[in-house]
């Protein structure tokens, strides 16, 4: 799901408060069990025993071994810190590129304001995922990729809901009286700006984020994101779907991680939308 | 006004060639050896080529000029729609993409109906007894569906319904059942927005005093909902659908390349995969392009419903 469409989605009214907690409870979950599972078993996820192929959980390997003998819980962990970490970056410079062109575009006016928005509207209109497929057949290195093509199509919805609040806020009273006192552009941007655009832009950030984890996964489903024997949640799934019959908790492992990682996200997102 | 947004729309399928000429572009210039090469390569396939050919498709296509002549050259084929011919199959991109064309828009036409039949009305319903359990039940659902990506979906359609159940064939093209998984996966996601859409719409609606007015009047449910309600969530419905669109688009590339169903979709993964450019070049334009155009009907749409407020995009 792209995010100009979440923004714009009517919200339900009630429960607000309990469904974005819930939403936190089971992120720091999911980036907890990322961190913490190398620190538990000291299993490389790479590393390969073809004996235990698909076999049970032991004290090395908790959640039981892949068809190489790979430890799950290793992968697992391992390929969401690369989800989380690829998204955490692409939000973070989407959002610092996006609200630096809104806040200047919604300043200044004029043909920068029109330059600045036609280039979000024609990006706009090629499809995200579209995006990042043809980034990752220009830059060979497949997480630099993810989080160039990402940064692209995620700081046009940042772009977009800053210069519409920005620009209510530049016409309010209170920015103007701290102009005529003579206050800088620094001192408006942090007292005017930005305690209006932080809850927007936590919303914006937590589905960019799912959006970011979603297409990693899709595009290593269909076997042209990440490479093996990287660990990735589409991949993971991608490879142990030949095996469902023989092991279908295997299967179940990375399905689980990436609808609770999602989900969480969405709850998270949703609790900021008035 | 709906003359403007046209040309406003116009503009933006512009401004998508232009982006998907220039990532080509780029791709190309990142692909490794001699781009010249390549081309010739592909043309008179790498058992006829020699250093004559490429310097011929060089001096042709200006490859030995500056980036930007270069570029100029490229953009100026693009706009004229010639997209040469396939690397790999060797076909004109142009009539491989007419064939593939056909696949995808079967498939996200079949889609969107279903999704169609699936969402509104239980939103309707939803939305009329607004806190009933239906209601409650269906914000469940739609949040969990919002937090299964597509691919995940047609995964958990293929291990259910294909390989547990035995219903329908997994993947594959031609029989009628072929169909039905990877417009199912679809229409999931679709549906599951769409619900949530109409329910508030239609929830927002019935609480309006004119509608109380209307059944105290003596109109039944019946009547109220044909003449006063549907029209009045048909706005909101078809806007928000526009913008859903693109997870249309997107789903088509993954759903494609996961049911192997021959599209415009599963074509450009494939040409991603074998750094096919012409191809790429071709499927990324169809598809921003067909972007576009949806937007432009969902603006035209929105207009014939309720002419009065023309919305500019």
């Amino acid at each position: 799901m792209t995010m100009s469409d979440t923004t714009l989605m009517p919200v339900a009214r009630h429960g607000f408060g309990r469904l974005r907690w819930i939403g936190l409870v089971l992120l720091t979950l999911v980036v907890g069990f990322a961190l913490l599972a190398p620190v538990l078993t000291f299993t490389d996820p790479l590393q390969q025993d073809l004996m235990k192929a698909l076999a049970g959980p032991d004290a090395a390997a908790p959640f039981g071994y892949d068809h190489l003998g790979r430890s799950l819980m290793a992968r697992l962990a391992a390929a969401l810190r690369l989800s989380l970490s690829i998204a955490a970056a692409s939000v973070l410079t989407a959002g610092i590129v996006g609200v630096g062109l809104g806040v200047l575009s919604a300043w200044r006016g004029g043909w920068i304001d029109r330059t600045l928005c036609l280039l979000a509207d024609s990006v706009l209109a090629l499809p995200g995922l579209l995006m990042v497929l043809i980034v990752t057949a220009i830059v060979a290195d497949r997480p630099l990729a993810f989080w160039i093509g990402l940064t692209l199509v995620l700081w046009i919805e940042y772009f977009r809901l800053t210069r519409a609040t920005v620009a209510r806020q530049l016409a309010a009273p209170g920015v103007q009286a701290s102009r005529l006192l003579g206050f800088g552009p620094g001192y408006v941007f942090r007292r005017h700006l930005w305690p209006d655009l932080a809850p927007v832009l936590l919303t914006v950030a937590a589905f960019g984020a799912g959006t970011a984890i979603m297409t990693i996964a899709a595009l290593g489903f269909v076997s042209v994101g990440m490479r093996p024997p990287a660990p990735e949640l589409g991949l993971m799934m991608v490879e142990l779907l030949p095996y469902y019959r023989e092991a279908p908790l295997a299967l179940f492992q990375p399905v689980i991680a990436i609808f609770l990682t999602i989900l969480a996200l969405n709850l998270l997102a949703q609790g900021g939308r008035r | 006004m709906t003359l403007r947004a046209l040309g406003y729309r116009m503009v933006q399928a512009l401004l998508v060639a232009l982006l998907v000429g220039g990532l080509t572009f780029l791709m190309m210039q990142a692909l490794p050896g001699d781009a010249a090469f390549r081309i010739a390569a592909g043309r008179y396939g790498y058992d006829m080529v020699n250093a004559a050919a490429a310097a011929q498709v060089r001096a042709e296509l200006g490859l030995d000029g500056s980036g930007w002549s270069a570029f100029a050259a490229w953009l100026g084929d693009l706009l004229r729609l010639d997209f040469g011919t396939s690397l790999i199959s060797g076909r004109p991109v142009m009539e491989e993409i007419r064939h593939q064309l056909g696949a995808s828009l079967q498939l996200a036409g079949v889609s969107l109906a279903l999704s169609l039949l699936i969402g509104p009305p239980l939103g309707v319903i939803a939305g009329l007894h607004a806190g009933g359990w239906l209601d409650r039940g269906l914000l469940v659902l739609s949040a969990a569906l919002r937090a299964v990506p597509q691919f995940l979906m047609g995964l958990i359609l293929i291990v259910t319904l294909s390989i547990q159940l035995g219903w329908l064939p997994a993947a594959g093209h031609g029989r009628a059942d072929h169909l039905i998984l990877p417009a199912l996966t679809l229409a999931l996601g679709l549906a599951a927005i769409s619900a949530r859409v109409t329910r508030d719409a239609m929830a927002g609606v019935a609480a309006r005093p004119d509608y109380a007015f209307g059944r105290w009047k003596g109109l039944s449910e019946r009547q109220m909902l044909r003449r006063h309600g549907l029209r009045n969530i048909g706005v909101p419905l078809v806007t928000f659908l526009g913008l859903q669109l693109v997870l249309l688009i997107e789903g088509v590339v993954v759903v494609e390349a996961i049911f192997g169903w021959p599209g415009i979709g599963h074509a450009l993964v494939h040409a991603i995969f074998g750094r096919d450019v012409p191809m790429v070049q071709g499927t990324a334009l169809l598809l921003g392009l067909g972007f576009v155009l949806l937007n432009a009907l969902t603006d035209l749409a929105a207009h014939l419903i309720d002419p009065r407020g023309a919305r500019t995009p």
